[in-house]
């Protein structure tokens, strides 16, 4: 099963290699894996998107919370939760004219972030299946480069 | 007042109660080797080899519980150290190790002996630093130590560059430290032990299967009162050996690949298991499909990783061994009449049953010497009271067989990694720790090749080790594989040529003596254990085609043991008995 796994991280140097290096020498799982410093410079906070039946995602989550530079970890997905995720794409103007694309890009609640003679790059967020909508929509071969963030999670409510 | 940091290092470790620092000089590293030179508390031993500084830590903490401390400069002193850290990874041993580093200014710039230590070593240690200022090394190495011993303990390496170790700070070891990120456990779950003793009262057929946490974390001693108070078989895993007496009749042996034929008998038979401080390794459990089936277990770890990881764990006990053994021990007195009488006694009769099969007896030879009796000879002579530091191959498992170890701590071999070279440094450390005992270092002769370099520091240092070397011109243990599984095609095996080891022995300072015949083994032991300030190198030359058994092939089940080839017909009368 597709997991969200949210961390709270010491801020240290070699920490994100801890957390990578784990998942590599235990053979899981990252479908994604995103990090960056929270508002306290001593933390950081990374999400990670993995999969796998119920007994290897037990070990993974004790495996993380064995690192000494974890300090706290929550399994998004056991309750609610949103997550998001940021989308970059060069499309070609080629085939898909701008009218078209401005309403497919509104559709999708995202901008167009610059654009030149033959192509303009746009930018979506949203839940990953949203995100695969939006590439499917476009159609792959008007695609020049696609960039994609990466899944940002948080829990709901308190 | 202001210290350098390589005083600071020293100030440290004397403050932490450092005896032995285990270490190999170089470059990076001549501060610190400078402030070593400057004291008198910490006492330094110059290995011959990196691994051998590893090893030797090893060993002290093995047999002491208290951390092994290295000391080793960059590069290559740090590659050298990589197997002797992983070994002690592998088997939840404190150690730390302070490794030098090139100087800040030159880290990452390929600079002559630099290598990046903290990511070569991070798969294998529990936690590496860095330390780039000289005001956060005591604070560091403080965490180090804290780190590596408690909870599952663990190497822990403190990587310090050359400039760090020159610049002053003001001193100051703090007291207690606390990490935010880190809070090992002690005390159990309350609850969950009380429902893991209604769960063990009610069994039929209950085993108590422990290992090598029950000796790092102390809890020998209350596995025995918990044993004895409830009666019930004990078996040990190669890492828990000496955590419950040999000799008392209620431990049925060990139990995995090379364990009795009683114990994996009642690990598969048994309704309720109770684990401790195990970790359901394969080498234990073989074919997990065929594991104990019908068993419910309770396992109690210090490590939550470690519980249900190879098998559904029905009450799982997170805390130190002891403290739970302790509470366990209070509710099985105060429920003791919930004991059924009567109900264990047909237990037990099955298990002696399985016991009469005498699964180690071996067959014995007035031509050849056979490495089961050199053990049991060395138990003998030894009273059972030596440490035995033992490397690996078919020699350790003769050693963990035959060897009855009443004691925790007193068996130090490496389990986890199975690292050839790891027995005479270890013994060293061990010797350091304990100058007035006996200790004894069981080896092959492929093994004792690995860190034969440590003779010499053995001489420097004055260490009467006592070597005892099964020399069946074989590495045996590939040997009995290749006989089993690869139609006896012996695919570098042996070695075309070996020392004479009287004579190395004697060129390194030591005694020599070699021995080829069954009736000297004993007088030969006697003399070498007689000569209590000498190092003997005792060179048994042993059957060549002596095999290791019971034997369960790896992934076969628990039910599939072999016995030796005479006795396979048994065996199998025996399986449908049961
Ligand atoms: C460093 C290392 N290399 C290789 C092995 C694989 N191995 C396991 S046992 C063994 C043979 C050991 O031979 P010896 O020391 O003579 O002991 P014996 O089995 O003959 O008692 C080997 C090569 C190992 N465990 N460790």
């Amino acid at each position: 099963m597709r997991r969200v796994i949210s961390i709270l991280l010491e801020n240290e140097a070699g920490a994100l290699s801890r957390v990578a290096g784990l998942f590599s020498a235990r053979g899981y799982n990252i479908e994604s894996l995103t990090v960056a410093p929270t508002d306290d410079a001593s933390l950081s906070h990374m999400t990670i998107v993995t999969y796998g039946s119920d007994l290897v995602i037990e070990q993974i989550t004790k495996q993380l919370n064995k690192l000494i530079d974890v300090v706290r970890l929550i399994d998004l997905t056991d309750g609610a939760y949103v997550e998001r995720e940021m989308l970059l794409a060069k499309i070609a103007l080629a085939k898909l004219p701008l009218s078209d694309l401005k309403v497919l890009v509104e559709l999708f609640n995202g901008c167009i972030i610059d654009i030149c003679q033959s192509n303009c790059t746009v930018e979506i967020t949203g839940t990953g299946h949203r995100l695969d909508a939006f590439v499917e929509a476009c159609g792959r071969t008007q695609i020049i480069e696609l960039v994609r963030s990466g899944v940002s999670g948080i829990s709901r409510g308190a | 007042m202001k210290l350098t940091g390589a005083e600071i290092v020293l100030a440290c470790l004397k403050d932490e109660g450092v005896e032995f620092l285990f270490g190999y000089p170089g470059g990076a590293a001549l501060h610190i080797y400078d402030a070593v030179y400057r004291q008198k508390q910490v006492r330094h031993i110059l290995v011959r080899h990196e691994q051998g500084a590893t090893h030797a830590a090893d060993g002290f903490a093995r047999a002491t519980g208290k951390p092994g401390v290295v000391l080793v400069t960059s590069g290559p002193g740090v590659t050298n150290t990589v197997t002797g850290i992983a070994t002690a990874f592998m088997d939840s041993i404190p150690m730390v190790v302070l490794t030098a580093q090139v100087a800040t200014h030159l880290i990452g710039d390929d600079a002559f002996q630099e290598v990046d230590t903290v990511g070569i070593t991070r798969p294998c240690v529990k936690h590496n630093f860095l330390v780039k200022d000289v005001n956060d090394l005591a604070m560091t190495i403080k965490k180090a130590f804290y780190i590596a011993t408690t909870g599952r303990p663990g190497p822990v390496v403190v990587d310090i560059p050359k400039d760090v170790t020159a610049a002053q700070a003001e001193y100051l070891y703090p007291k207690s430290i606390e990490i935010r990120s880190y809070a090992p456990v002690d005390k159990g779950h309350t609850k969950q032990i009380s429902r893991a003793v209604d769960l063990l009262l009610q069994a039929e057929r209950p085993i108590i299967y422990t290992g090598g946490g029950v000796i790092q974390g102390g809890a020998a001693l209350e596995l025995a009162e918990l044993v004895r108070e409830l009666q019930y078989p004990c078996t040990n895993t190669l890492m828990g050996l000496g955590a419950f007496p040999a000799s008392d009749p209620l431990f049925i042996g060990m139990l995995g690949m090379h364990g009795t034929y009683e114990a994996n008998m009642a690990m598969y038979e048994c309704d309720v298991m109770l684990a401790v401080g195990a970790r359901f390794d394969d080498r234990v459990t073989g074919d997990l499909k065929l594991f104990s089936p019908r068993s419910r277990i309770i396992h109690v770890d210090v490590d939550p990783s470690s519980i249900g990881k190879n098998v559904s764990v029905e009450v799982p006990i997170v805390g130190e061994a002891a403290p739970v053994l302790r509470e366990m021990i209070a509710l099985v007195r105060q429920r003791k009449d919930k004991l059924v009488s009567g109900v264990i006694d047909a237990w037990w009769n099955t298990i002696n049953a399985w016991r009469g099969i005498n699964c180690l007896d071996y067959d014995v030879s007035d031509e050849l010497i056979k490495p089961q009796y050199v053990v049991q000879k060395l138990f003998e002579i030894t009273k059972g009271e030596a440490f035995v530091a033992s490397d690996v191959g078919q020699h350790q498992m003769w050693a963990a067989q035959y060897y009855g170890f009443d004691q925790p701590r007193r068996w130090v071999n490496s389990g986890g990694l199975g690292t050839m070279g790891f027995g005479l440094p270890a013994a060293m450390g061990i010797q350091l720790a304990y100058p007035k005992m006996p200790v004894a270092c069981i080896t092959g002769e492929a093994s004792i090749m690995m860190c034969i370099q440590e003779l010499s520091t053995c001489k420097q240092y004055d260490l009467p080790i006592k070597v005892i070397a099964l020399n069946n011109r074989y590495m045996g243990m590939v040997r009995q594989w290749q006989e089993f599984f690869y139609e006896s095609r012996y695919s570098h095996s042996y070695m075309d040529a070996l020392p004479d080891f009287v004579r190395l022995a004697e060129s390194f300072g030591h005694v020599g003596m070699r021995i080829d015949k069954p009736g000297d083994v004993e007088g030969a032991l006697k003399e070498a254990f007689d000569s209590d300030d000498r190092l003997v190198f005792m060179d048994f030359i042993t059957d060549q085609t002596e095999n290791v058994y019971p034997m369960i092939a790896a992934g076969a089940g628990h039910n599939e043991m072999h016995l030796k080839p005479s006795r396979h017909g048994e065996v199998h009368k025996e399986r449908e008995l049961a």
